[in-house]
């Protein structure tokens, strides 16, 4: 079930546009900043709300990569991979947090603390190599800055 | 060069209206608006501002185009996608100056009679978000936002669609897509934003960078504008230099400074003291470059004449001990997780190039591979319905073009020598 408080935010995110399905986006991403991710049973509620035939929802929700189709982990790492960040190493912070979680990139921890994925160019490559966890960009990576911030995840 | 697009941002707060008016804001908007919408137009096209997004159309005579009868409603979308790897330019305006943007966009609005502006955000960028979220809130409070902007007659509304994670999107026409909350695939041209855009309507859609040198051009005129860098590409240019250099970062310089002077002066030359072995201009789409071509003045028309670009200016240096295979299996690895699959030449294709490179830099390289890495981006080049094709192809003949050898050796010995 959608909360009020996220049903309150999706009419908010309608009043920008005239028409309902461009809410689409908004709409999915307010679901899914409060649940995590995105259920079947959220879809549903969301297209009638847009008055959208639900695939046609789904199509949005399967295109943009940003939204979880299942749980991720508290903490989402997602360190970038792209050009400038490979030539300073992003392989090696990819297998140092590889190692030090446990978990190889795509999972996510037992205790569901850490997801670890490689994505593409955040539009941060002149302070490569870098990750983004969750909302935050930690950049200029070493393994001692990575240790730094991992301590610093409750 | 003085500092132009990034003047403000060392300043403390800079993002915070109160200082942006301290520093001369909105004096441009309240310029502007005294003027006649078209009297706006005709100083941008006389700037000779080209597009900072990438493809370098004149802004003046995309503006222009718009169709002036009032009762139609227009709209102007800023691209704010930032997606191109190797650029990170936009992202700092948004973050350090996003009044200067706003404030452009206004302008650009009341020229082209839009009432209504949408910002398109890459998703990642939360905070750059959060920044604008609080400076349209902060224009609307001064009144240069909402209803009968300083007493001028003239409305408009600025609104932020934040992207989810798809480079497609970036490109104009999926763009619009993806505000009608439909997946971001591209549109075929014509007919033209300018007259069937957004919602079908007639819509302009530039840069960031672009909008942000409105504001100057007014305040300090069109000629001021094209005195700085070559004549056909004039105006102040934001280039992110990222890769093997000493001191990567952002540099603001007169469009069409050499690469030479903007990798060894400004970004502090080659790290460890070792050899340049290439640099990418503009963002992985365009072809790399060598030791040889440093001279090239960084413009359109210039780097064009290389067989380059300048695209989003965003620089990415390479020394001696990158492996040129693994950066274009790296580079077509993108290309593959981006394109949207509605056309197979771009789908199947760059898949089909990733995985020969794959297995040349894995060293399972077979004899033929390299001629047929040359077939597959002449099955690709021209055959796709966007440019997302074509920007692979470039990328990966520019390597081709410069390093044949390398990928040949790739073959020969099994795997990497670099
Ligand atoms: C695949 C692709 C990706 C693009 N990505 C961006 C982008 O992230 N930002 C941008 O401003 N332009 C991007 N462009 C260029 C836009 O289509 C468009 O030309 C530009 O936004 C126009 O603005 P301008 O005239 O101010 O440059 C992209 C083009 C293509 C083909
Ligand atoms: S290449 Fe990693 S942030 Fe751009």
């Amino acid at each position: 079930m959608l909360t009020d408080n996220t049903i309150e935010n999706i009419k908010k995110a309608l009043t920008k546009y005239p028409n309902k399905q461009s809410a689409a986006m908004d709409a999915l991403r307010i679901v899914q900043e409060e649940a995590g991710y995105l259920t079947e049973d959220a879809l549903l509620q969301v297209a009638d709300m847009l008055d959208m035939p639900p695939p046609e929802l789904n199509e949005v929700a399967t295109f943009y990569t940003m939204y979880n189709k299942k749980p991720v982990g508290k903490h989402h790492i997602q360190v970038c991979t792209n050009v400038s960040c490979s030539l300073l190493g992003s392989e090696h912070i990819v297998e140092f947090l590889s190692r030090r979680l446990g978990i190889k990139k795509g999972e996510t921890t037992l205790d569901k603390k850490f997801t670890l994925s490689e994505v593409e160019c955040l539009g941060s490559c002149g302070t490569a190599p870098m990750m983004q966890i969750n909302d935050d960009y930690y950049e200029n990576l070493t393994d001692g800055k990575i240790e730094e911030i991992l301590k610093g995840l409750k | 060069m003085e500092p132009i697009l990034l003047k403000n941002i060392n300043t403390p707060d800079s993002h915070k209206v109160d200082v942006y008016l301290k520093n001369n804001g909105y004096q441009a908007l309240a310029s502007a608006l005294k003027m006649q919408p078209d009297g706006v137009i005709q100083m941008v096209k006389d700037s000779g501002l080209r597009g900072r997004g990438g493809a370098g159309f004149s802004t003046g005579l995309k503006w222009s185009f718009i169709p002036k009868d009032p009762t139609i409603p227009k709209y102007l979308c800023c691209n704010a996608d930032e997606g191109e790897p190797g650029t990170f330019k936009d992202r700092v305006i948004i973050e350090k100056d996003p009044h200067q943007l706003i404030e452009g966009m206004i302008i650009t609005c009341y020229a082209i009679g839009a009432k209504t502006a949408y910002i398109y955000i890459r998703g990642e960028f939360a905070f750059g978000t959060k920044r604008l979220e609080q400076a349209i809130k902060e224009a609307y409070e001064k009144g240069y936002l909402g209803k009968n902007i300083l007493g001028s007659n003239f409305d408009c509304d600025i609104h932020i669609h934040r992207g989810f994670g798809a480079y497609i999107c970036g490109e104009e026409t999926a763009l619009l897509e993806s505000i009608e909350g439909l997946r971001g695939r591209p549109r075929i041209k014509p007919p033209f934003p300018a007259i069937a855009g957004l919602y079908a309507k007639p819509t302009v859609i530039n840069n960031v960078e672009t909008l942000s040198c409105i504001s100057h051009i007014v305040n300090k005129g069109p000629k001021w504008f094209s005195s700085i860098g070559p004549e056909k590409s004039p105006g102040p240019k934001l280039f992110g230099v990222s890769g093997h250099v000493n001191k990567p970062g952002m540099y603001e310089l007169p469009m069409g400074t050499t690469a030479r002077e903007i990798i060894y002066n400004h970004a502090g030359g080659i790290r460890n003291g070792k050899k340049l072995k290439a640099f990418i201009p503009g963002g992985v789409s365009a072809p790399m470059l060598v030791e040889k071509d440093l001279d090239t003045p960084m413009d359109f028309d210039s780097l064009a004449a290389k067989g380059t670009m300048l695209g989003s200016g965003g620089i990415i240096v390479m020394d001696e001990t990158a492996c040129i295979v693994k950066v274009a299996m790296r580079t077509m690895a993108f290309f593959r997780h981006e394109s949207c699959g509605k056309c197979t030449p771009c789908r199947e294709g760059i898949d089909w190039t990733y995985k020969v490179l794959h297995r040349l830099e894995k060293g399972e390289g077979k004899e033929g591979d390299v001629e047929l890495l040359e077939k597959l981006c002449g099955n690709i080049f021209g055959r796709t319905f966007c440019p997302l094709g074509d920007g692979a192809v470039m990328a990966l003949r520019g390597a081709l073009k410069n390093f044949r050898d390398e990928f040949v050796e790739h073959v020969k010995n099994k795997g990497c020598i670099v």
